[in-house]
């Protein structure tokens, strides 16, 4: 019996349907983020396959004598102060996990204190930007004081791909915090709730992914030599 | 859809029809469609322009037609622009019309986003292509390669002009790309499985995938590029002990996906046409859809095949070889399965299926020479020579093109609602199949005798004379084709043959709505049973097995069909709410462009120039992308 | 009418994810913990140079960083609990992203090992 496939009285779906039963910005937002994959791990290979090339320091891990000066760079890299941004980045996307659950849970009641706490998202979405701004200040720093001490982005192989890499890093990141603080300020104008979860979980994933990335350049970079 | 914050912005207008000010300001995936198609085909006579000073220039030893200078410009120009504007642009062209047809859905996932593709693909064609009237156009090939495109060997805006457009238009082509992905994934209508799309629809998802994956890559190798040349990193220069290989291994990585993105849309096309004008569906369908999924994949395992020359070793030459050699394969077969397609049918030849069954045969005999390629010891010898240009000429021209070709005069009544002039197709079709051969077979003998690319003059007397002669006068053959093709559409666009919803008897959604479509495409979206929806109500005996036996007389058609089919309904009888026109794609497009041409400044002593182009352009971006944002896509409900 | 609660299902995904396991706030600061724990191990070995110069020193500190890697991406992300689609999304592209990596580090010659078993 050939089946009408076109004729079926059916009800149309209604607007919004989708074959999967996911939003399209989740899907897409996902879609991105593999994207990104590719984009630093071009820039990922590019670091790693210029490691120990540059023909001029500084270094990142150890010193060198400049031959024509006689000036010594000690090893670029401080690994105390970027441990601490390290584990500051990773505490922002536990702020971003609690900011999404806040949002998700804005309407159902808090009994403790704790509750409150846990369930306030304004709290957590500023933490969560503020930790972030508080990782890009370490990285401006950072990168400040390479300046200072010889290293810029034109300086060697070494120069050139670290500062890129990071920076686009810290692009990311910026976008991010950027991201964040347009959320925080529509929570104070009018609220944020579970209408607004899907669009919170967005930028929530972008951010937890420019935390995976940091994860491996923080080894790549600062910790293997 | 859950939006941020009512408009701040001016209240969004409503669907606006005509004008100028309706174009700049559409949503409407089938009129950026259009937009795609006519930007594309000018193009086309662009880039073949190029050609015909390329082969003018060579039709004789040693010619002066054009100097040695413009000519890399010219040939440079030619590639860039067949591939980035052109092959590409016209592949958009039938995403946009065909992906939300094919799969009955009402638009794509992100309309604006849509919008912002063309509208940054136009602008960044026009940054690309503007230079060359002053002299100043690219030129270092459509492949870039350092350490020649650094600051050292190629001083001055040649070189700036080409990464800043690319930059440019990659961000069209990513954009795109995940908004084609999300639509396929997510608005196909019930009942349509992956197993169920077309092979169109099919081959466009693989090329999303391959655009989001490879894209990226070129974008950093471009940043390294403007990087070196615009602050002065180090990533290309060799006296601070950079690779000249980086540049290369990144831009193919990109580059071999890049060839089966221009390729696999032609690829949809014929899987598309051959069934319908054989009444026949196509042999084969998972079979050829694991292959379309197969080269995808593999394609990302090949890349350095490019690279044979340059000295990487055994082990990896032997690796890139047998990937290469093993791509053939899913290749292969479908040339087998579109052949086994028409075999058994009631064949028609159309224009359409001519030029389908032409890709069969040119696609092959480009595919032959690319295995030969793939031998690295064969590979020594042709690789730099006319045999390469042969190659990628038959899989790109006689490939890809005819391929969008037969996609042309098959989906013309549909983006028109007139058909193409049969006899000029045809006319179009023999002088093109015949002049196509006679420029780029002769290219085979020339490259194994030696004949090396990119150079703009030779000696006579070495072999290559008559070869280069008979190309030349094959390219004026296809020159003279390409404006019959051109003349057609023109003609037909006005006074064609009237359409109808469906003048193929074709199995697929598209073909069950007026052509053009309206605005909402489908009045009522269908359910899906099967891969032939059309076939299945119309001709049931053409199906396959999922579609059922043969019914002896012709069904009443159902009612639902009929409001699809008459389309006379608007959108608000239909409570169908469309998306606002919005000029803000266009301005964020605008101001993406603006910025990025400011770095073209950079050489100026006076930075003022450069930093109210790249902090004006950032603004009116960041500007435009916040309204956007900001504001619905389209009204809550509709009356 | 139909229209609007097909509207209603498909535009609250919020139903779709959470009818599945939802990871509360004991889930979310054990992983932080982990992550911190880790990461203060990772730097701790990075000051003992003996175990530096062992040939385990990179495997571990790649493990380890693949270790955060996922617990951010499986938990934070949702990604243990979402569709299988979002899996595929991203597990496909970031497998094309490491072969690319291990494929460069070869062809520069970064990785030891003999690659050239013709001579």
């Amino acid at each position: 019996m050939a089946t009408s496939t076109l004729g079926a009285p059916v009800a149309d779906v209604g607007h919004g349907y989708t074959s999967t039963g996911l939003p399209n910005r989740k899907v897409g937002i996902w879609a991105f983020i593999g994207s990104e994959c590719m984009l630093f791990a071009s820039l990922i290979s590019t670091y790693l396959i210029y490691k120990g090339r540059s023909l001029v320091g500084p270094f990142p891990h150890e010193a060198w004598t400049d031959p024509s000066t006689g000036h010594v760079f000690k090893p670029i890299l401080n690994i105390p102060v970027t441990s601490f941004s390290t584990f500051v980045l990773l505490m922002s996307s536990l702020a971003m996990v609690l900011a999404l659950a806040a949002v998700e849970n804005a309407e159902v009641p808090k009994k403790t204190t704790g509750d409150r706490i846990l369930g306030n998202s304004k709290l957590w979405l500023f933490m969560t930007a503020l930790l972030g701004s508080t990782f890009l200040s370490c990285q401006a720093y950072e990168f400040t004081s390479f300046v200072h001490e010889g290293l810029t982005i034109k300086t060697n192989l070494f120069g050139s791909s670290f500062f890129t890499l990071t920076g686009f890093h810290g692009a990311h990141v910026t976008a991010g915090v950027l991201w964040l603080l347009t959320l925080l300020a529509i929570d104070f104008k009018r609220g944020l709730g579970p209408k607004d979860a899907l669009n919170v979980d967005i930028a929530a994933l972008y951010w937890h992914f420019v935390d995976v990335v940091w994860i491996a350049i923080f080894t790549l970079v600062y910790l293997i030599k | 859809m859950a939006t941020l914050a009512a408009p701040a912005i001016a209240a969004p207008t409503p669907y606006a029809e005509g004008g100028f000010w309706g174009w700049l300001t559409t949503t409407d995936h089938k009129r950026i469609a259009r937009l795609y198609l006519f930007t594309a085909l000018f193009f086309m006579l662009w880039g073949g322009a190029e050609a015909m000073l390329i082969r003018t220039q060579l039709r004789a030893p040693n010619q002066h037609f054009l100097s040695a200078e413009t000519y890399n410009q010219i040939f440079t120009m030619h590639g860039t622009t067949m591939i980035f504007l052109v092959i590409m642009p016209l592949s958009s062209a039938f995403f946009n019309m065909l992906i939300p047809l094919q799969i009955g859905a009402r638009d794509v996932a992100f309309p604006r986003l849509n919008a912002f593709s063309y509208w940054v693909y136009l602008l960044g064609g026009i940054v690309i292509s503007l230079p060359i009237f002053f002299g100043l156009a690219p030129n270092g090939g459509w492949f870039g390669y350092t350490p020649l495109t650094t600051s050292t060997y190629s001083p001055g805006l040649h070189i700036d002009f080409w990464v800043i457009g690319l930059q440019i238009l990659g961000v069209s082509t990513l954009a795109s790309g995940f908004n084609f992905l999300v639509t396929i994934i997510n608005m196909r209508a019930p009942g349509m499985n992956l197993m169920r799309m077309p092979m169109f629809t099919w081959s466009a998802f693989v090329v999303q995938f391959l655009i989001v994956l490879a894209f990226p890559v070129l974008t950093i190798a471009l940043v390294f590029l403007v990087f070196d040349r615009f602050f002065g990193t180090n990533f290309y220069t060799t006296a601070a002990g950079a690779d000249p290989l980086l540049w290369q291994h990144l831009f193919w990585i990109f580059g071999h996906p890049e060839v089966y993105i221009l390729v696999l849309p032609a690829f949809g096309l014929v899987s598309e046409v051959l069934p319908t004008f054989a009444r026949k569906p196509l042999f084969g369908y998972p079979v050829m859809v694991y292959s379309l999924i197969l080269i995808g994949m593999l394609g990302f395992g090949v890349w350095a095949h490019h690279m044979f020359a340059v000295g990487m070793g055994p082990i990896a030459d032997s690796f890139f070889s047998i990937t290469t050699m093993l791509i053939a394969i899913p290749t292969g077969v479908k040339i087998f399965n579109w052949i086994f397609t028409l075999w058994g049918g009631s064949i028609r030849f159309t224009t359409a299926s001519m030029f389908a069954i032409g890709l069969v045969a040119m696609f092959t005999i480009g595919g032959i020479s690319g295995v030969m390629h793939s031998s690295p010891p064969a590979d020594l010898q042709q690789t730099d020579t006319y045999f390469v240009v042969a190659h990628f000429h038959y899989v790109l021209f006689g490939g890809s093109l005819m391929g969008l070709f037969a996609g042309i005069y098959y989906y013309f009544p549909k983006f028109t609602g007139r058909l193409l002039d049969e006899p000029l197709g045809h006319w179009h079709f023999w002088l093109n199949l015949i002049g196509s051969n006679l420029t780029f077979f002769p290219m085979h003998f020339s490259g194994l005798n030696g004949m090396p690319r990119r150079i703009y003059t030779y000696d006579g007397g070495q072999g290559w004379d008559l070869y280069n002669l008979e190309s030349t006068i094959g390219a004026y053959i296809v020159g003279f084709a390409t404006l019959i093709l051109v003349y057609n559409i023109l003609k037909s666009a006005k006074s064609g043959k009237i359409a109808g919803n469906d003048p193929w008897g074709a199995p697929s959604l598209e073909w069950s709505i007026p052509s053009p479509p309206p605005l909402y495409n489908f009045a009522k979206i269908p359910t899906v049973t099967s891969r032939y929806p059309l076939w299945d109500l119309k001709s049931p005996h053409l199906s396959d097995a999922h579609g059922g036996p043969a019914a002896p007389a012709q069904p009443p058609l159902p009612a639902a069909y009929e409001a699809n089919a008459s389309g006379k309904q608007t959108a608000e009888q239909l409570g169908i709410p469309l998306p606002y026109s919005t000029v803000k794609p266009f301005t964020a497009a605008l101001g993406l462009t603006v910025m990025l041409c400011g770095l073209l400044l950079s050489h100026m002593e006076n930075k003022t120039p450069e930093f109210v182009l790249l902090f004006g352009g950032a603004a009116l971006l960041v500007g435009s992308l916040y309204a956007w944002l900001t504001s619905p896509l389209e009204p809550e409900h509709v009356h | 009418m139909s229209d609007a609660s097909a509207h209603a299902a498909a535009t609250t995904p919020a139903h779709d994810e959470h009818a599945e396991h939802h990871p509360g706030w004991s889930t979310y600061w054990k992983v932080a913990l982990i992550l911190t724990v880790i990461t203060v191990f990772e730097v701790w070995i990075y000051y003992i140079p003996s175990f530096v110069a062992t040939p385990y020193f990179i495997p571990v500190l790649l493990t380890l960083s693949a270790i955060k890697f996922a617990i951010v991406v499986l938990f934070y992300m949702h990604l243990k609990y979402d569709s299988k689609l979002y899996r595929a999304l991203f597990v496909g592209p970031f497998s094309i992203a490491i072969l690319a990596i291990i494929g460069l580090l070869f062809l520069f010659g970064k990785v030891a090992i003999r690659t050239s078993l013709l001579q």
